[in-house]
């Protein structure tokens, strides 16, 4: 429209520039990056950029969520599976400050969303007016930038801003605040052909020498093992990580956002590590002598206690922020670069070696310690099984959402993810009621794609009035609630290490398959084994959103768990 | 390797209004202790000069320095510290002085290069520039006279001409 086309023919004078309200701004900037759903909710400040959405609603479907929570975890979900940006969209005040939490996630995650606000009229700003609040001052130290647009001819300039921002380097939230009258006024203003920030040049290719001393540790390495992270699947270079692994024989584990960036069911691959990563990736973390880490910021959860953390290895750390590298770890190769163009330099000079001693012993430590057996409970199902029969009946090829808790730590590890962006869950943040809001991003994503929402019952109740939005319109989501009637995490943690007192950590559950139904979704309830899988095999042929409330064991644990400020070396097995 | 000492930064940043609360929000929370931070405009229209000195350890400034990079309205940040660089500040202290007292005051005052720039029935004030030791100096100098009133721009930098390449400008 005119903005695609005011930005193509920018620079000729000689065609009269259309003038654009800055709500008409907002939406030809979204289409302008590809980005054809946004998830909000209205209010008085944004009412103007609603009639422009009203306009544009042939062009960008808009999705009314029923909290703006919602908004901003779909959108996560939405930019994650698709590699675009993801955009939500709420009043000023109150409506802001529900999206707070979101930002916060995003910023952690390096997840891009572009948050547009309204804000009350520019001559009220600062004077106590309804529905104000200063979000921009509230969102500075959760966001990779901010805008307030006081001037509607800087608006096409700040949202191409936003869109490269959000998307390029780190990926991050960044939020434009518009006041209401602002949404109103009209330019004539077209954004710049190119994006000219001084103080924001994202770098490349990793440093050449840096790459070739990267060659020299690995190829020098008796038993190297690759640390796969979030920047694998940001960068695209899953294919890239599969050769240099193949390549050089280095087995590769990967942080809970790396899940899916390395097939998981090829011999070279060791599952997850962390605080309730496999054992035998864990154990691999203390014997080797060197450590890749691709696109990893060596998070605590992942990493442990760090003198357990291979004590005496190289560390090869490739990641596009600099800020990051020597931030947890020392490191002896510090590259700084985009993971794809940096790998693709970088297996040239691998070496192909026979690596079998190490990759026998780790297979023995996988032998040994097999995490992912799931015990026999013949009262009770358990809730990793309800992951399994996820996996079999979807054959492997479902997107799944965790939530957060118990649940995340199953759907992470009892599933194998084969390639990246099957995957997903609010690792940095953690926030509960994450699942539902970014299944149903992930589902707008690509509708061809089974979308499975893995969720506790106490992380459902958060945002369960989302079930609203699926049935309004019509989500294909599938709900997998493992309902433990506990805030299971918190009861484990009780056990673990609080001898057992139980402090908050029972739930008095509604039923949910009846909540479900009279939000007009299909609701199944079951505690038995059976109905279990029939219920998944029914969800799974059904067209059209479904609830499963799935009663399980309420007091299983999550294993393996390395204990809180210790190492691998007093990680707790399952005793059974 | 972990000594706290002061590090001088010297930042060149966009003129836009909050750019100051994005750095003072930067250093808050990611608990870098701000000794002195000075902003005024640089020789470049719309952009401004930040001179901070931030107390920490090497790596911890090294830290505070990536982390500054990433922020989107910061061009460039420099590391003075050890740098061949001239720094100054300027300090304005009121001093209650009796007539009887004022030769005294002078005299110091003279001897540090310092100026009177003002004298009242009961006070003087005088004006200090020059390296903070210098004025820190000064301070412990007058202390018999009682002080009612102090103001310190904190440090300004600028690196002399013979200084290495500037620092990269990689970011995320
Ligand atoms: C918004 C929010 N509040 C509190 C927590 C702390 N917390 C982490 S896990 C957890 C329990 C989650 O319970 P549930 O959703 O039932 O999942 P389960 O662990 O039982 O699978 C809690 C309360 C959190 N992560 N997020
Ligand atoms: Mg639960």
């Amino acid at each position: 429209m005119s903005a695609i086309n005011g930005q193509s023919t920018n620079g000729s004078t000689a065609t009269p520039k259309t003038p654009r309200t800055g709500g008409e701004v907002v939406c030809d900037a979204m289409l302008a990056a590809g980005v054809d759903v946004i998830f909000g909710m209205p209010g008085g400040a944004s009412l103007p950029f609603y009639d422009s959405l009203y306009h544009y609603q042939d062009r960008i479907r808009h999705v009314l969520i029923r909290h703006e929570q919602a908004a901003g975890f779909a959108a996560n979900g939405y930019a994650r599976a698709t590699g675009k940006v993801g955009v939500a969209t709420s009043t000023s005040g109150p409506g802001a400050t529900n999206m707070v939490t979101c930002m916060a996630n995003d910023i952690m995650d390096s997840v891009g969303v572009v948050y547009i606000t309204g804000q009350v009229a520019r001559p009220a700003i600062g004077s106590d007016a309804f529905q104000e609040a200063d979000v921009t001052g509230i969102s500075i130290p959760i966001t990779k930038h901010s805008y307030l647009v006081m001037d509607v001819d800087d608006l096409p300039r700040v949202m191409s801003e936003a869109f490269h921002l959000a998307s390029t380097g780190r990926p991050g939230p960044v939020h434009v605040d518009i006041p209401k009258d602002v949404f109103l006024e009209t330019t004539t203003e077209t954004a710049p052909d190119q994006v000219n920030l001084r103080g924001y040049r994202p770098s490349k290719v990793g440093n050449a020498r840096m790459v070739r001393k990267a060659a020299e540790v690995i190829n020098a390495a008796e038993r190297p093992i690759i640390m796969a992270g979030h920047g694998i699947d940001i960068s695209g270079a899953a294919d890239e990580l599969l050769q240099l692994a193949t390549r050089g024989s280095i087995p590769v584990v990967s942080t809970l956002h790396g899940v899916g960036t390395f097939p998981e069911t090829h011999p070279l691959s060791f599952g997850m590590l962390g605080m309730h990563g496999l054992a035998y990736a864990n154990f691999s973390m203390r014997q080797t002598d060197c450590i890749i880490g691709l696109g990893t910021r060596f998070d605590d959860r992942a990493v442990g206690k760090e003198d357990e953390f291979g004590p005496g290895a190289k560390v090869v750390h490739i990641d596009i922020d600099p800020a990051e590298i020597g931030k947890v770890l020392e490191t002896d190769v510090p590259i700084v670069g985009d993971l794809k163009l940096t790998l693709q330099k970088l297996l040239p000079l691998i070496e192909s070696r026979d690596r079998t001693p190490w990759l026998d012993q780790m297979n023995g430590w996988r032998r040994d310690h097999p995490s992912l057996k799931i015990p026999d409970s013949p009262d009770s199902v358990l809730p990793q099984e309800v992951v399994r029969a996820i996996y079999d009946i979807s054959g492997g090829e479902a997107r799944v959402i965790a939530d957060v808790g118990q649940n995340q730590m199953w759907a992470s590890q009892h599933f194998w993810y084969e390639r990246p962006r099957m995957f997903f869950s609010a690792g940095g943040l953690g926030p509960m009621g994450y699942a539902l809001p970014a299944a149903m991003g992930v589902k707008l994503a690509d509708e061809s794609q089974d979308v499975w929402c893995v969720t506790g019952d106490g992380g459902l109740l958060i945002n369960i009035q989302e079930f609203n939005t699926l049935a309004a319109e019509g989500i294909n989501v599938k709900v997998a609630v493992l309902n433990n009637a506990h805030l299971g995490m918190i009861r484990q943690w009780q056990e673990f290490f609080y001898e057992g007192r139980y402090m908050g950590a029972f739930l008095d559950n509604p039923d949910f398959a009846k909540v479900a139904q009279a939000f007009g979704l299909h609701g199944v309830g079951t505690s038995s084994r059976d109905e279990m899988h029939d219920a998944i095999a029914m969800a799974h042929e059904y067209d059209g959103p479904v609830v499963l409330d799935l009663h399980v064991d309420r007091v299983e644990n999550v294993y393996p768990m390395i204990v809180p400020g210790t190492g691998v070396n007093s990680v707790i097995e399952d005793p059974r | 390797m972990n000594g706290t000492e002061t590090h001088t930064l010297v930042a060149t940043v966009a003129d836009h209004p909050g750019v100051l609360t994005r750095v003072a929000s930067l250093f808050r929370r990611r608990g870098f202790n701000i000794a002195s931070l000075a902003v005024g405009h640089s020789e470049e229209p719309g952009y401004s000069r930040m001179t901070i000195a931030v107390e920490g350890s090497a790596e911890e400034v090294k830290q505070c320095e990536k982390q500054l990079y990433k922020l989107v309205e910061v061009v460039s940040v420099r590391n003075l510290t050890g740098a061949p660089a001239v720094t100054r500040e300027l300090a304005m202290i009121k001093v209650r002085v009796k007539a009887t007292e004022r030769p005294g005051l002078a005299e110091i005052t003279d001897i540090f290069r310092g100026e009177i720039v003002d004298v009242s029935k009961s006070s003087m004030i005088v004006q200090m520039t020059g390296a903070q030791s210098k004025i820190d100096r000064f301070l412990d100098v007058i202390t018999e006279y009682p002080i009612e009133e102090i103001s310190r721009t904190g440090v300004i930098a600028i690196a002399r001409d013979d200084v290495g390449p500037r620092n990269g400008r990689a970011r995320g």
